[in-house]
This record gives structure tokens, sequence and C-alpha cells, in this order.
């Protein structure tokens, strides 16, 4: 029988098998951020040990990282001890950093691919739930804790069971794909099989859906898979992944050879079997709003914000998390998605803060303004998206629009940095997470894309951006 | 890594489904660079209100729960972010056995490297330990939770119970396979980022 593109990759990075235990995997790239590492660096220490592969190894600071002027002191002083903690130990154990003065620092999961880092084929590992992003490349890529983290330092493996293959397939094409992003249809997947619904899986998307998608779209997606609860997202790499990779700062030398290996072999043979299938048809699918607080608490933009029994069918847990969700996002079922009012606008995070999201988002912004009670800014993914949109004038169209136009960083997608709502606060956010408190304590978070959140931040309110002429 | 020890106490029931990392550790307190003394930020937002009063309805500030070390919760619990923050703010404040019909990948492992135990159970199981009132005994040896009405014995994978029964410290394991790691990398066709 057939192996899947999961498998494949998995039997490839076996190092010790065992009958009934996990499987100890070798792990090709380490990306480190100053978040989950300084206790893994301490344990290396108290024990004597050293970093196995730093030349495998790429470390940036980016989730407490200010995204105002970067010449300025950090203030929170927590924030500059992490930092400087993040700094010492890569001084101290060899490892490549890109600090926050960097033209290459941004969040690890836009840098990773920007600069060849990530490849097919490969495995990857981060102290980071949202390491999936790289699974766009067919690379198996998990989110780890520190513990793992400080396995991998120490010896460049991890002990893995192996995940059951889950099969999302993506069907038809979208009629007005610069209003249907790839975010409603990584939204519109999870709705459909809940946060829990690829738990212990890898997921492999496939289909028309996906094969039309630019690497940064298939990034979106597979970003995600973690939100719908699978250990890993991937795509099989193609065309596209091969002509992304070619040429960037540390694509390897003998990339074209790599290149030839890869196409025969890097995807799920017609004969494989998957333990687990979803099918999802987008020909008529709608840009999504979330309105609860996880990302399957989420319905069209024309639709009504659904009841509590509607959303649970049936189910009384559900249903008591529903009422929750709807009482902390002080909204009411039955109120039309287009009605609700939001405060504030945020364009960035690991999920939709790349060169096309930017570029998709000032298309709307063009000659726009932010509506006077709103605030709104975009936190491009990385030093060097930031660069690129520059050249291409997108800052000034976001600033003559009345946005904020920021340094690198995660920013408001987790408030770590001073980036946060304020309590009560209603945010459109192109992010991953609308969870309580998520964005700063109280706030309110509706996850969109980045078109949608443009169009919000003008209106007001939230647009269906299916009637604005966006060709 | 210590060891697991059998635990008997009463339990804490928190019957919510979805309960992200996100409650359990809430951002500001990751910017902390060392593993302990987490437990007073376990479920921040949720103990404290904006003043950092303590929220009166919220279960963990109920003194019946004092010195509880046995959390029982809804389905998919510790969902979301990787942070292991959460796990150490679980064991700081006294948890060691976490019980529920089903954990998020990423925080079920990091359970296992600090000596707590997760229990998965039947929806059914779970709801009715949600509701006990007696101290209830957890023993890993042998599998089994013992109430005051019934054993209820439950599955672990024998790789993780032999981690959690004798503490083993995963990177000194895995040293034994060093000749194997070396001989990986050198058929390895991976190339250095550097």
């Amino acid at each position: 029988m057939g192996k899947t593109l999961f498998e494949k990759i998995w039997e490839s990075h076996i190092v010790v098998e065992k009958q009934n235990e996990p499987d100890l995997i070798y792990i090709d790239r380490h990306l480190v951020h100053e978040v989950t590492s300084p206790q893994a660096f301490d344990g290396l220490r108290m024990n004597n040990r050293k970093v196995r592969r730093p030349d495998l190894t790429i470390a940036t600071m980016d989730h407490n990282v200010p995204t105002s002027d970067r010449s300025l002191p950090i203030l929170d002083q927590t924030s500059a001890v992490q930092i400087k903690t993040l700094e010492n130990n890569c001084k101290d154990f060899g490892i490549k950093l890109f600090d926050i003065n960097s033209p290459n620092q941004g969040i690890v999961h836009v840098i990773g691919p920007q600069l060849g880092i990530t490849l097919p084929g490969s495995t990857i590992v981060c102290g980071d739930s949202h390491t999936s992003t790289h699974g766009a490349f067919g690379a198996l890529a998990l989110g780890i804790g520190t513990s793992e983290v400080e396995h991998v330092l120490a010896s460049q493996t991890l002990w893995l069971e192996k995940p059951k293959t889950f099969e999302v397939r993506v069907e038809g094409k979208r009629k007005n794909p610069h209003a249907v992003t790839a975010k409603d249809i990584i939204l519109s997947i999870i709705k459909n099989i809940g946060t829990a619904g690829g738990t212990g899986t890898v997921i492999e998307y496939r289909g028309e859906g996906i094969r039309d998608l630019s690497m940064d779209q298939r990034m979106t997606i597979c970003n995600m898979s973690i939100e719908g609860g699978a250990r890993a997202g991937l795509v099989a790499p193609d065309q596209k992944t091969f002509d992304y990779l070619r040429g960037r700062e540390y694509t390897p030398k003998n990339y074209d050879s790599l290149v030839d290996s890869w196409k025969d072999t890097l995807k799920t043979d017609s004969d494989a079997t998957f333990d687990k299938q979803f099918i999802l048809d987008i020909n008529d699918i709608a840009p999504q709003v979330s309105w609860g607080t996880n990302p399957e608490m989420t319905c069209n933009v024309d639709e009504p914000i659904p009841s509590s029994d509607e959303f649970s069918n049936g189910n009384a847990n559900q249903k008591k998390g529903a009422e929750k969700a709807l009482e902390y996002m002080d909204l009411e079922s039955g109120t039309m998605i287009e009605d609700i009012k939001i405060d504030r606008v945020f364009i960035g995070s690991c999920t939709n803060a790349r060169l096309e999201d930017l570029i998709e988002a000032s298309k709307i912004v063009q000659g726009q303004k932010v509506a006077s009670n709103v605030k709104a800014m975009v936190v491009p993914g990385s030093q060097m998206v930031k660069k690129q949109a520059e050249e291409m004038g997108l800052d000034k169209i976001f600033i003559d629009a009345n946005f904020e136009w920021r340094a690198a960083g995660c920013s408001m997608c987790l408030g770590m940095n001073p980036d946060i709502l304020s309590p009560g606060e209603r945010c459109a956010s192109t992010s991953n997470r609308n969870f309580e408190g998520r964005q700063g304590n109280g706030g309110r978070t509706h996850l969109v894309s980045p078109v949608m959140a443009a169009a919000a931040a003008i209106n007001g309110h939230f647009v269906d951006v299916r009637k604005l002429d966006l060709n | 890594m210590k060891p697991f020890e059998n635990v008997k106490s009463i339990v804490t029931p928190f019957d919510k489904v979805n309960v992200d990392t996100d409650q359990i550790i809430p951002k500001q307190f990751l910017k902390l660079v060392q593993k302990s003394g987490f437990g007073k930020f376990l479920f921040f937002n949720w103990r404290y209100d904006e003043n950092e009063n303590i929220k009166s309805d919220f279960i963990l500030n109920d003194p019946k729960y004092d010195g509880s070390k046995i959390l029982v919760v809804g389905d998919n619990f510790g969902c979301g972010s990787s942070r292991e923050h959460a796990v150490w703010a679980l064991d700081d404040y006294g948890f060691s056995v976490i019980i529920s019909s089903s954990f998020a990948d990423i925080f079920f492992s990091n359970c296992f490297k600090n000596g707590i135990l997760p229990i998965s159970l039947e929806p059914k199981i779970v709801a009715k330990l949600l509701q006990e009132t007696s101290p209830i005994e957890v023993d890993l040896e042998n599998q089994i939770i013992i109430t005051s009405s019934e054993d209820i014995s439950f599955k672990i994978n024998s790789h993780k119970k032999k981690i959690l029964l004798e503490g083993l410290d995963d990177i000194a394991q895995t040293f034994q396979f060093e000749d194997k790691i070396s001989e990986f990398e050198e058929k390895s066709t991976v190339p250095s980022v550097l």
C-alpha cells in the first residue's frame, strides 16, 4: 500500500524505532525565540550540556519586541531581560541570532521561509504552536514545549509518537479570490472540524483549492492547523514551492539537485489512505468572521451570530461555552455581523503579515481614511517584508489612511509587547486566536482576513468585501 | 524530574470545555526566564479582577478546594499555545493529576516532562468525577482511580508511565543512542543552515 507524504517524511527521519514506544525522530531545523527558550538553555547549563548542532539552529526575537521606534531602549524591564537572555544564550552556545537590529529579524515563522531555512521534506521544530506554518513547504513542522526545546538543543532529536493522518481536501474555485482568501478557507475548515477536530493528527491539505494558492496563502492555511487541534499541517511541494525557495539567503548551494530528488518523492502515493478525511467545497464560500472566544466560533460575514443552540447542536458543554463566549464578547445571537462596530484593527501576525497580505489589504485602503472612531495598525511579519512593502510604497498608502506602520514582531497577536487592547475594546484582527484576553485583558477579538480587516478599518464595522471592487 | 507518587485528595471540579493555555497562564507571565513560581499566576484573569482582587465566584478561590491536587476539567483542555508555562503553573499551584475527556496534544506532552499525570477518561466518567466530593486516590502503578463508590481504571502508554514513575531524565535516556544519532547524521541529505 502507498504512503502519505507525512509518513514518508516521518520514516526518513527515524533514528531509533521501538515497538509500542515513541520513535526517536531527527530534527533538521530548530528555530528558537526568546519566550520559550530561557529555561531550556538553563537546563543545558545545569547539566553541563552543549548544543549538538548549532549549524541547524537559528534564533530570533519576535514575541516581546516593541514595534515602535527601534532606536529607543525597551521600556518593559522584564521584556528587556528576556531579550538580553536570548542574546547571551546564543553567544554562549554558538547559535546564529537575528537580533532586534538585524534586517532579517521578524516573526520566526515568517523569516524561516523567507530566508530559505525552511525546506521541503525536512523536520522543523520551534517552541511555538504556529510552527505548523512551515508545513506549507512540505515540511513536517511541529510546535513543542520548552522541555522538548532543551531536548532538541542537546540531541537534535525528539521522542515522538507517530500521529494519525488527516486529509483535508479543498475542492472547487473561489469566485472572487481577492475577497475570499486563504484565511476564509482555514476558518471555514476549523468551523467545521472544531478546535479539537485534528487532535492527534497531521493534516495534509490537498485538492484544487490548495494547489491554486500562492505560497504566502498556503502558509496562512498551515499556520492555523493548530487551531483545529492538529499536531501539524502540510501541503505537498510543487513548482510554486521550489520557485519560492530558490536563491534565498540560506537556500542550500545544491538546491537544484535537492529539488530533483524532492520532485518524485515528496507526495502522497495515489493508493495511500488517510485515517480521517474532511472535504470543503469553496465554490460558494463567504468571507469569515469569528464571533466567539475560540476559532471554531466563526460564521459567514453575511450571516447573523448563531444562537447557542444552533452553534452547539445539542451538546450541553458547547452550549454553555457559546453562552459564555457571547457574554465575554458582549454580543447577542441574531446580530448581523456587518452591524458589529469595531474600535481597533490589527493587520499582522504569523498568520497574515506577509507581503501578499499587505498588498491585498492596501488595495482596500488606497485613497481612503480609517474611520474616525477606529485605531488601526499594520505590523509587517518581518523587517524584510517591511522593506519590500516600503519599496512598493505600501507604507505610504497605509500611513496616508491613518494606519500606524510598525516594525516587525508578534505584536498584538498576543500582546506581550506594549501593543495591546484595553478592556472592552473590540478588534478586527488578522491573527489566529480569539481567546479571552489574548490581545489584552478584557479585549474582544474577531478573526478575519487582511482585506476584511482593512475594510472594517475604513468603515468602522465589518463589511462583506465581496461587495467591493477589488480587481 | 521528581518521580510521580500516588495522590489522594479531593478534586477541584472545573466544568469548562476548550480551556486554552492563554487562560491557564496569561501572556504577561511568559516573560519570566525561570521555571518556578508560576503557581500564583495560574488562571490569573479568572482568579482576579482588573484591580487584582480575588473573584469569589471562581472555583480556585473557593476555600473548599484548598490543597486539592487533582483537577477535573472539560474536553480539549490545554488547547492553543505551546507554552509549557501552563504546566509549570499547574504544578507549582499544587496539581499533580489532571483528568479530562481529552487534552490538546502539546499540553499533554508537556505534562509528562514535568511529572504531571494527565488522565483521559470517557466523558460520562469525567462528568461523574466532577460531582465527586469525597477524596479520591490516583494509583499510577496499578492504573486505577479509587473513589468512595468505585474503582475506575485508566489507560496510559507504558513508556509514559515508566517516565513518570521513575522520574527519568529524557535527555540522559536519549544520549544512550548517541551512536545512532551520529550514524543518522552521516547519511542525512538535509544540508546545514549555515
